[in-house]
């Protein structure tokens, strides 16, 4: 008896959910316009929109809907409107073509902004030309995935972010890809988040802008060619793992730039043909291990602000110049890694050279006080000058060393 | 065929040629003739075109050689120390020199002393090789090649042994009969008793005189040139 | 002149030294690449190599070979032929024969071991910088009688471009430090062949580390066609004006 009951309850839950809407929207359905759908729609029901062109002005989602697209419907937002406003927790928006938003300097306009909710869920979306992509204001708990988002900005001032992400919490950005914005992804004040399997290339700024964020990691993604490489500032706690930072070029472009961070860590990450891989000022507690430093100009600038920053087991190869600081006092360990500039040996052959590498080498002390002696850079004179200092440093720091350095590259 | 007209060259502080005037005709072979120094060479080196004068002009056949080139391929010259690229054989050069002047495999081409001489046996032979005299014999033999009408020799037959010094006399002979001009210098002067018809006497780089020979045996009352010079260098 | 320039050629193909030269950069160039395990490293060692002793041997041979035929150009002298001609033919075959000898010692290495942009660069510059000496090298020859006192400029020449200039142009950074000063370094460099190659070869090898700061205003100029076109017109000036100078001088010097 008593199961019986429980299975009648079970089956009226079963039928509530069944008896959810899905409400077709298309010009050949009854609903022609979203808007309209929302008006019948009530909170648990699924809009299929077909293929088409939707002029809709601001699509406000303020109950717990599902929005399904079928081949990418366009929602255009005629260059004035924000598109598509969340508003209710556990909103889902798949598979639509977000094109146009409004643009304002007074409002952050965007493809799609959360609103103080939580649960949402936005995936398989195409945006282009949008000032903002997806914005997320107080979200909790939403998911951001395979989206792509294009954009064809130009300046920064007028220019918006593409995953923009503000005070929230538990945020899961994954397999996105964001091209020609100001910043790819932008995080401010959000917290125990995941940024995972996100390309992010060639945007004005940064391709990944991380600040005050804490408890937060990003894995295995992408920044490629952006204009200022990625820059993580003012935070504690941050995973940084198996990413790859490439082409970041030009002044004051870094594969990472690192300001006021403490207790992270670095590991497998790939640093290639960057102006400066890793850019470290006032730094600290923060490790650094199995990581490839490749053709960069430099590979780390570390500024004497830093400390406990632990660099172990890394691979340094056909940099310019390993590594440049601007003070004298080194409270940094460099051990056991591989420089390809060493020139030790290793009698006793246990793999580790018998005498310590300086990966500071003089004349990027030089360069670091004189940034035009670089028009000098690998000239008879300057060779000259780099083996003397070699015999007898004399200006560049005497601690900065690596006692251990490994004669052949480690495998990663 | 040459006309100098005042001729000067400094060379640093030192006047090698000094004003000086001459004129030398077809069918002459002339003895260029004074005390080492007195610019005989200069004064050689200058109608070739290697020595460029400060002041005056030299003519060869009515061109003034300041302005052409071309007239080159009607002399003949034979340096004093004939040096040639070390790495050649005697047959590159000879082949080169007829490259050079584009008168590969004409018929005029004056070979006589090439066989006088015996050259061809010596053909594979490397310059570096060769002594003082074998390089004479080049010499020579590439400055009468080409059939040339005016024949510039300096120092002809120092470094020869007797028999070749005796053909390329006879060969001098030879060319002069056919109407060539020849200029000779040459230390030895009782060589050029039966060669030469004129004599100019050169001293600081003036011209002391320029004489045929009978005229100068007469005027010294000398039989032979060389004592005829000697008393005239003697008087100054 | 073709005849001429011929001759020249086989006289210096047959020479001793050049072959050495020849085989020493070909040693050089494949023990530089087989003996270190990255190619990068082996093309700084190949810099050194078109820096240095490419410069070095282009300046010193030339002179001793202007001197060593001066019998030879007394001879052409009296030749039938424009001194002109005489002279371009001395320095078309002694640059064919350097140019040459590089391309085979140095151009077939990297040809093996790096043949991408970097590398034809690098061959690209080795090819000028050896020409620009050989017509240095005539003007310092024709300019001196005395072989020896010739063959010592040609050494204080090579010194000057490869050490002295730029000790002097290092001198002026620190001493001007606190002034915009790159735009004055782009064109102080053009006054020196060597700096100009070497900043060419920079641009595609450090490509990473020019484009920091400083970095930027030299890749803004030599990276852009303009510049590098600019670049490439300087280095042909610094061929054909010695060679004018010389020719100038050949043709008034007295034999």
């Amino acid at each position: 008896m008593r199961k019986e009951i429980t299975f009648t309850i079970l089956y009226f839950l079963l039928s509530f959910l069944v008896n959810a809407k899905t409400i077709p929207v298309g010009a050949s359905k009854n609903c022609h316009t979203i808007q309209q759908a929302l008006q019948l729609a009530v909170s648990g029901d699924t809009l299929m929109i077909s293929k088409g062109n939707y002029h809709e002005k601001n699509i406000l989602i303020n109950k717990r809907l599902t929005l399904i697209g079928i081949d990418y419907p366009v929602l255009d937002g005629d260059l004035k409107y924000e598109v598509v406003s969340i508003k209710a927790s556990g909103t889902s928006v798949q598979g639509f073509k977000i094109i146009r938003s409004g643009v304002s300097s007074m409002e952050d306009y965007a493809g799609i902004k959360i609103y103080n909710c939580r649960d949402v869920v936005i995936k398989n979306n195409i945006l282009e030309n949008t000032f903002f992509g997806i914005y997320s204001q107080y979200g909790t708990n939403c998911t951001i995935e395979k989206n792509k988002l294009t954009a064809n900005q130009t300046e920064e001032q007028q220019s918006g972010n593409g995953i923009h992400c503000w005070k929230s919490d538990s945020m899961r950005i994954i397999g996105n890809y964001v091209t020609g914005h100001r910043d790819g992804i932008y995080f401010e004040f959000v917290t125990n988040s995941i940024i995972w399997r996100n390309e992010s290339e060639k945007n004005l700024r940064y391709g990944l802008h991380f600040m005050f964020s804490s408890n937060d990691s990003y894995i295995s993604n992408i920044f490629k060619n952006n204009g200022a490489g990625v820059s993580v500032m003012f935070s504690h706690d941050v995973k940084m793992i198996h990413n790859y930072f490439e082409e970041n070029w030009g002044d004051g472009s870094y594969g990472i730039l690192l300001k006021e961070i403490s207790d992270g860590y670095i590991e497998n990450n790939q640093f290639k043909k960057n102006t400066v891989g890793i850019y470290m000022e006032g730094t600290s507690r923060i490790k650094m291990t199995g990581n490839v430093f490749e053709k960069n100009g430099w590979a780390m600038k570390i500024q004497a602000s830093c400390m406990d920053i632990n660099v172990t087991g890394n691979n340094f190869m056909n940099n310019t110049f390993d590594m440049a600081t601007n003070g004298s006092l080194v409270l940094n360990t460099f051990n056991g890694n591989y420089w390809d500039k060493y020139e030790g040996y290793d009698l006793n052959r246990d793999r580790i050279g018998d005498v310590p590498y300086r990966p500071v080498s003089m004349y990027s002390v030089i360069i670091e006080k004189n940034p035009p002696a670089m028009i000098l850079f690998r000239s008879f004179i300057t060779t000259l000058l780099d083996k003397t200092e070699k015999i007898l440093p004399s200006l560049t720091p005497e601690n900065f060393k690596d006692a251990f350095p490994l004669m052949k590259p480690l495998r990663l | 065929m040459i006309i100098a007209n005042n001729v000067s060259k400094q060379f640093g502080s030192l006047k090698v040629l000094n004003n000086f005037s001459v004129t030398c005709n077809k069918g002459e072979c002339i003895a260029l003739i004074g005390p080492n120094g007195s610019g005989k060479t200069t004064f050689i080196k200058t109608i070739l075109g290697m020595v460029v004068c400060d002041s005056g002009f030299v003519t060869v056949n009515g061109f003034n050689i300041k302005n052409d080139w071309k007239y080159r391929s009607k002399i003949g010259y034979m340096p004093q120390t004939g040096r040639y690229p070390e790495n050649m054989t005697i047959g590159q050069v000879l082949e080169m020199m007829q490259d050079i002047r584009g008168e590969k495999n004409q018929n005029y081409l004056d070979e006589d002393l090439i066989e006088r001489f015996e050259i061809k046996n010596l053909l594979h032979k490397r310059m570096r090789t060769l002594s003082g005299g074998t390089r004479q014999k080049i010499s020579a033999a590439l400055a009468f090649l080409f059939n040339p009408d005016l024949l510039i020799l300096d120092e002809p037959t120092a470094g020869l042994d007797p028999l070749s010094s005796e053909i390329l006399k006879e060969k001098i002979i030879e060319e002069k009969k056919k109407g060539k001009l020849i200029l000779i210098t040459s230390h030895i002067l009782s060589e050029l008793d039966d060669l030469v018809t004129q004599v100019i006497y050169m001293q600081d780089g003036c011209l002391c005189f320029h004489k045929t020979i009978e005229q100068l045996k007469e005027d010294t009352g000398q039989t032979k040139l060389a004592k005829a010079i000697a008393q005239v260098m003697l008087k100054q | 002149m073709k005849k001429v320039i011929k001759y020249v050629i086989i006289d210096i193909l047959r020479n001793k030294i050049m072959l050495a030269y020849t085989a020493f950069l070909l040693v050089l160039s494949f023990s530089i690449f087989s003996l270190e395990d990255n190619s990068a490293k082996g093309l700084l060692g190949l810099l050194n190599i078109i820096l240095i002793i490419v410069p070095l041997v282009s300046i010193v041979f030339s002179t001793i070979y202007v001197y060593n035929s001066a019998e030879f150009i007394e001879l052409l002298v009296s030749q039938p032929l424009k001194r002109k001609t005489i002279w371009m033919s001395l320095f078309t075959g002694l640059a064919t024969s350097m140019v040459l000898a590089f391309l085979l010692g140095a151009g077939i290495p990297i040809l093996i071991y790096q043949a991408d942009i970097t590398g034809m660069m690098m061959i690209v510059i080795g090819v000028l910088l050896s020409v620009i000496f050989v017509a240095i090298a005539m003007l310092a020859a024709v300019k001196t009688r005395d072989k020896a006192k010739g063959i010592g400029i040609a050494i204080l020449l090579w010194l000057y471009f490869s050490l002295l200039f730029d000790g002097f142009v290092l001198f002026l950074v620190f001493q001007f430090s606190d002034y915009p000063i790159e735009k004055l370094m782009v064109a102080v460099s053009m006054f020196n062949p060597l700096d100009l190659a070497r900043i060419m070869i920079l641009l595609k090898m450090d490509i990473s580390a020019l484009m920091g700061y400083t970095g930027a205003v030299f890749k803004d100029f030599f990276g852009t066609g303009t510049g590098l076109l600019l670049s490439f017109s300087v280095l042909v000036c610094w061929t054909i004006i010695p060679i004018w100078l010389s020719i100038k001088k050949f043709k008034t010097k007295d034999l």
